[in-house]
């Protein structure tokens, strides 16, 4: 597969502030890749240098083979999908749409075609002729979506566009963009803060913090392995037990408790378990915990019905563990300092080296 | 017990700050009023009432030198507008949008003649133009002349001030988003101006233009010290006239002034509120499909 678009050693400073901080990426054509991190962590000056609003202080950024990085933005193959959308509340959606082919100069009968056919594509032909504050805010979502698809661009950037709906109109947004999105075959390249965004939607995710591209890699690759404490913190819940590496298999716990889980780390390294809430399974104290698994005794300190799952606080050697059951028609619920024993597969553990 | 919508005693406080506002009306407005009625007035002495009548507006269009004022304010009305309204819009674009050396000290310097006195700039330019021209005639051995075009400069030098600092607090709340997005479909720089900055700053351009009409209509400081012997306008020609005593004749002038002035202010305020919204508000969503 061919690179849509290509970071290589790509840094930006703002005066003293360092926002972006050697970035190397490639994102492959018609791909749906999001950057994924907390605000301030750089992703959408990384966006912003992909459209030209801002430009690398040094490094290299080329747009399907061509260097691009100091080329403004009206020269360049992508569009931009705004967190405000930017509509222009002086012209009329279908004016809106219009906009990039009128600039580009295509024929006006070219123009009127393919705005008709990419407000048909995003359900808004009837309201061509209004203005934009006529519309809500998914509506106005939806143009700016259409706006920046009908120039067919090569890549599509997104910085944020579902932040300002409201939940349930997000997550229907989120599956409309991601079917979208394999309809016209356009890389898009999505920022968001919002960890369910990121895995609903995303081939694959790049976390960054602090101007910095963490992890690249699936959204099942950066949940269940996360490589450092920032990803697994930022990805979900996660409990986090220090712990001793034996040797490449397996781990030793503050209570001596030695663990099957593969690592890297060379012997004597202090490392960290994670495992997910979900993937620990609760024991009565006298129950037999089947073969293979791993366990570590604690009593329930808390417990909140979330409807679908329970979740608890289990005071351990390890500290506090938090659990997560669902809620299974036979699932055994334990009272608030009942003894248990928390249980979970080796497959479950993953191990960071920091 | 159940209180009637709107039936609250006022208070004795309440009274007084009513009593105090119509108070101020009337301070402010009587002799306005006063004014007005008196340009109606047919006797020759200002102060004495005998019959309504026109007879001194239909004389201030028949006084050639009321008239010759009127033809030099107009041109030099429109002549300092147009040039301040083009020249103060540059500026505030260029203070709100581009980053360059010297920029903050600028930034204050534009606002001076705001806040300097009249008499102090009326002083500063007329010694400007006699050192300027002294140095044209020694220069080309020919004086250029006091007169509408030191009057149209003068007011050009105040005028950029106020349209810039009217067209900037526009740009101010035009979101910079909306000009990236233009940028992103590709119009170039003088495009996303064209076609979104100007039709959206718009209302601020034509309300900063009459601010700098009704200022330079009105000015009489500035151009009575840069005028020169024989051009006139029509406030400094009034102010003449009120030396020599008040006639009706001063009533009906001023009469035609207020109005015009009044006009424009409307007028500016109408589009300065207009089409109020720049940015896109969050508003109900209407409907959804």
């Amino acid at each position: 597969m061919t690179d849509s678009v290509k970071l290589t050693g790509v840094t930006k400073r703002f005066g003293d502030v360092l926002a972006v901080d050697d970035l190397h990426l490639n994102v492959a054509d018609g791909e749906f890749f999001s950057l994924l991190g907390p605000s301030g962590c750089g992703k959408t000056t990384t966006l912003r240098m992909i459209a030209g609003f801002e430009f690398p202080t040094s490094g290299s950024l080329t747009i399907r083979g061509q260097e691009m990085a100091l080329n403004p933005p009206n020269e360049r193959p992508v569009n931009t999908v705004f967190q405000s959308y930017a509509l222009f509340p002086h012209m009329t959606i279908e004016e809106n749409v219009g906009f990039g082919l009128r600039m580009k100069k295509v024929a006006p009968a070219d123009i009127a075609q393919r705005v008709k056919r990419t407000l048909d594509m995003v359900q808004l032909s009837h309201r061509a002729s209004a203005s934009p504050s006529q519309l809500s805010g998914g509506q106005q979502q939806r143009v700016a979506l259409a706006r920046a698809l009908v120039n067919e661009p090569q890549v599509l950037l997104l910085d944020e566009p579902l932040g300002a709906l409201d939940l349930k109109l997000r997550q229907a947004m989120q599956l409309e963009l991601k079917d979208l999105q394999q309809r016209v075959g356009i890389t898009f390249i999505y920022v968001t803060h919002d960890q369910d965004e990121a895995l609903t939607m995303s081939d694959r995710i790049g976390v960054m913090s602090d101007g910095k591209l963490l992890q690249v890699g699936g959204p099942q690759d950066i949940y269940e392995h996360p490589r450092s404490r920032f990803v697994a913190d930022f990805i979900g819940e996660i409990n986090l037990m220090p712990a001793v590496a034996v040797d490449r298999d397996s781990v030793k716990l503050l209570d001596g408790q030695v663990l099957m889980a593969p690592h890297d780390a060379p012997a004597g390294r202090s490392v960290t378990v994670a495992i997910r809430p979900e993937r620990f399974t609760l024991f009565r104290p006298d129950a037999e915990i089947p073969s293979g698994r791993s366990s570590i005794a604690g009593k329930v300190i808390r417990r909140i019905y979330h409807g679908d799952v329970f979740l608890y606080d289990v005071d351990t050697a390890e500290g506090l563990l938090e659990v997560k059951e669902e809620n299974r028609p036979n699932v055994e619920v334990f009272e608030i300092d009942s003894q248990v024993v928390v249980s979970w597969s080796p497959s479950a553990a993953t191990v960071i080296e920091d | 017990m159940t209180i009637a919508a709107g039936v609250r005693p006022k208070s004795p406080i309440e009274r007084l700050l009513a009593a105090n506002s119509w108070l101020v009306y009337a301070f402010f407005y009587a002799p306005i009023f006063l004014l007005i009625a008196l340009s109606f007035n047919d006797n020759e002495n200002v102060g004495v009432w005998t019959s309504a009548s026109t007879r001194w507006y239909s004389e201030m269009f028949q006084q050639d030198d009321v008239m010759r004022a009127l033809r030099n304010s107009l041109i030099v009305a429109s002549v300092s507008t147009l040039i301040s309204t083009l020249l103060g819009t540059a500026a505030a674009i260029s203070l709100e949008r581009f980053r360059f050396r010297g920029q903050r000290v600028y930034d204050g310097l534009v606002y001076l003649p705001i806040i300097i006195p009249d008499v102090t700039m009326a002083v500063m330019l007329l010694l400007f133009f006699a050192q300027a021209f002294n140095i044209i005639d020694g220069l080309f051995g020919s004086k250029p002349a006091f007169g509408l075009g030191t009057i149209s400069l003068a007011h050009i030098a105040f005028n950029i001030s106020f349209v810039a600092v009217v067209v900037r607090a526009r740009l101010a709340q035009l979101d910079s988003s909306l000009e990236e997005a233009a940028a992103d479909l590709y119009a170039t720089r003088w495009q996303a101006f064209r076609y979104v900055t100007l039709p959206l700053i718009m209302p601020g351009v034509a309300g900063g233009a009459l601010l700098a009409l009704t200022l330079s209509l009105d000015d009489v400081v500035v151009t009575s010290f840069v005028a020169g012997p024989g051009a006139t306008t029509l406030p400094v020609y009034v102010f003449g006239l009120v030396r020599r005593g008040v006639t009706p004749l001063i009533n009906a002038v001023s009469t035609v002034m207020l109005a015009a002035s009044m006009a424009l202010v409307l007028i500016s305020l109408f589009f300065q509120r207009g089409t109020g919204t720049v940015a896109i508000t969050e508003e109900e969503p209407l409907e959804e499909t």
